[in-house]
């Protein structure tokens, strides 16, 4: 959360650097470029990961379990004789659908409206919002997200699979589907409240500037001034806030995998470092923890490195 | 301070009840609504039902939920904080060691770090723009985006599997002044190492912006240009101001103490309160999972109301009481 408070701090940039105008300033700078570049690596090699994944996620070969790097496999193989490059690459497609959904579902769809509606509308609409983000805010998040995810997994795989039968989608149903339904959805749960502050403080600001005093005295209807009038200008810090909260987003997926109450029946790193832990493993089989530990270091580090530069490029007094 | 504070600090010490109200009717009804209860996971899979459901029903399992919360609101306010059904102990003396080992372990690592990482978060601030700068940002960088998780392991496979300096991991019920104090053990040092490492990179990366930020001041200008000693400008002028947002830092560390170690405990074997959060979830201990949340809850809204009077002593400008009718 403090990383949104951050970069709230920073001083706010003027409508007139729209979006193009950021993407232009990032590709002159090296370091931006390159962890974009890691980032996108990253996320390609989840999105493609049928196509090019050697194995498949519960291919084992168990004449050559717990193997270095060879020929065959490449990264090696764990104690099953799981292919460890397969299994990084699913683990990364895990990875990319969890911080994806919980970029649009908390992010985009709680944050950004609920932090408009509470700085454009003020008085009780505010009030409840931000009271309700107060209360989110005051519990220890991980105990929570544990109570959450280990209490409701049986529950939530009940009502997918209702709700498959009845709308006769089938993949809702399928096994292992409901666990990221549940961890995206608590994952947005609590992290809708930094962007909804960050973005309720910029609009208290904007809301009395004259394009929106005007617009709002030519009859636009409100949904029409949040999004058409408010939600362009407060865009570019929105962009980073956001940046920044999908590496955090990874790691907490990452956590709740490793503590066996995240996705269910698919690769994730958590389960990887899970399996590659303890003192025989550290020991005698270190390409285990090696393998998905690069990956995860990559990305977030790559984000962290991202969130800087932008930082950097937004605030005219670092400039 | 004026008498505005103290109605600011009753205000918000009054609103703590009410959240942990919510809280509590929250967490209570998700423990209730989980699968399987104690009793199922206790009594095993060769247990006949009807043995199950009269435990049930003597427990007052079987009641509905809010009947139950309000027996357990009203034990609670009377100080009884409900029975471990793992340990078979009150609450309270199952939780508290384990809380103590946490304790010591983040204080130790709280007070580390931030005695490495202001000095050295200002000393690279004023470095800025020398060759120095891209070595310092990314030794600030890399150690605060390697995840516990990840760290762990690899510092066991160093400390412990090839140098051999330190044991693997738990922690030591070594004992001083008839008081549990295993921070002071050998064992203690690699959970110290792994949490204060990227705890003093995250902090120094912080306050070196802030220093920068306020280096580029006006006041900070006139202080040079006044005549004053390098030393003075950064230890009166600069330090102090820069410190501001660092507190809110501050109090998310206090914050975290409950729950924040839970992967370096799980990964190392130590006994503390976020392993045993955990364990109580799995097991289904109710009452210690309420005590936990609750204790978290508690700290966090603490915390948060400290750095924010702390906020008012340090820089005046601030004016609390006032910041809630806006």
């Amino acid at each position: 959360m403090s990383t949104f408070e951050s970069v709230a701090q920073a001083p706010f940039a003027p409508a007139a650097s729209g979006v193009p105008r950021l993407l232009r300033r990032i590709i002159t700078r090296p370091v931006a470029v390159g962890a974009i570049m890691v980032i996108v690596a990253i996320y390609m090699a989840g999105i493609l990961a049928p196509l090019i994944a050697p194995h498949g996620f519960n291919e084992t070969d168990l004449m050559h379990g717990n193997e270095g790097p060879s020929s065959a496999h490449l990264l090696g193989t764990d104690r099953l004789g799981h292919d460890l490059l397969s299994r990084s690459i699913w683990s990364a497609q895990t990875t990319v659908i969890i911080s994806v959904a919980t970029l649009i579902n908390g992010g985009l769809i709680m944050g950004v409206s609920l932090g408009l509606l509470a700085g454009y509308r003020r008085g009780t609409t505010d009030f409840a919002i931000m009271r309700l983000g107060d209360i989110f805010h005051s519990v220890p998040t991980i105990l929570l997200l544990l109570i959450i995810n280990a209490s409701l997994r049986d529950r939530v795989e009940l009502w997918a699979e209702q709700i498959s039968d009845f709308t006769g989608i089938g993949w809702i149903g399928e096994s292992g589907m409901a666990s990221y339904f549940l961890v995206f959805g608590t994952l947005s749960l609590f992290g809708w409240v930094g962007i909804a502050r960050l973005v309720r403080s910029q609009v208290l600001a904007l809301r009395e500037s004259q394009y929106v005093i005007s617009a709002r005295a030519s009859g636009a209807s409100t949904g029409r001034i949040l999004f058409r009038h408010l939600l362009p200008n407060v865009s570019n810090l929105l962009i980073v806030a956001l940046t920044i909260s999908l590496g955090g987003v990874a790691a907490a997926e990452v956590g709740l995998s490793f503590l066996g109450i995240g996705i269910q029946d698919r690769p994730t790193f958590g389960l990887m470092i899970a399996e590659a832990v303890g003192l025989q493993n550290v020991r005698e089989h270190t390409h285990l923890i090696l393998v998905p530990g690069a990956v995860i270091v990559a990305l977030v580090l790559s984000f962290n490195l991202l969130g800087d530069q932008l930082t950097d490029i937004l605030s005219p007094r670092r400039r | 301070m004026p008498s505005g504070l103290a109605s600011y600090i009753i205000r918000r010490l009054a609103v703590i009840p009410l959240v942990l109200l919510v809280v509590s009717f929250v967490t209570f009804s998700l423990g209730r609504f989980a699968p399987s209860d104690y009793v199922e996971l206790q009594a095993g899979p060769r247990a006949k039902p009807e043995t199950i459901e009269r435990i049930r029903e003597d427990r007052g399992l079987n009641d509905p939920v809010y009947e139950q919360y309000v027996r357990y609101l009203g034990n609670f306010l009377t100080g009884d904080f409900g029975t471990s059904t793992k340990y078979r102990l009150p609450v309270e003396d199952v939780i508290l060691p384990k809380l103590w080992i946490t304790v010591q372990l983040n204080v130790v690592v709280v007070i580390i770090s931030w005695l490495i990482a202001l000095p050295i978060g200002t000393w690279a601030a004023l470095r800025r723009g020398t060759w120095l700068d891209p070595l310092t940002i990314g030794l600030f960088l890399v150690p605060a985006s390697i995840p516990v998780l990840v760290a762990t392991p690899i510092i066991q496979w160093l400390l412990v599997v090839k140098l051999s300096l330190l044991p693997s991991g738990g922690w030591s019920d070594a004992e001083y002044f008839g008081i549990e104090l295993g921070i002071f053990s050998k064992r203690a040092i690699m959970p110290v190492l792994i949490m204060a490492v990227p705890s003093i990179a995250g902090i120094a990366r912080y306050m070196r912006t802030q220093v920068i930020d306020v280096l580029d001041q006006d006041f900070v200008r006139t202080a040079k240009a006044k005549g004053l000693a390098a030393n003075v400008v950064v230890v009166r002028h600069v330090i102090r101001n820069a410190m501001l947002p660092i507190i809110t830092l501050f109090g998310f560390e206090l914050a975290a103490l409950t729950a924040g170690s839970i992967f370096v405990e799980t990964l190392l074997g130590i006994p503390g309160i976020g392993q045993f959060a955990f364990e109580a979830v799995n097991t289904r201990d109710y009452d210690v999972i309420m005590a936990v949340v609750m204790l978290g809850s508690v700290m966090f809204m603490t915390a948060m109301l400290i750095v924010d009077v702390a906020y008012g002593f340090i820089d005046p400008r601030v004016r609390l009481g006032e910041g809630l009718k806006e």
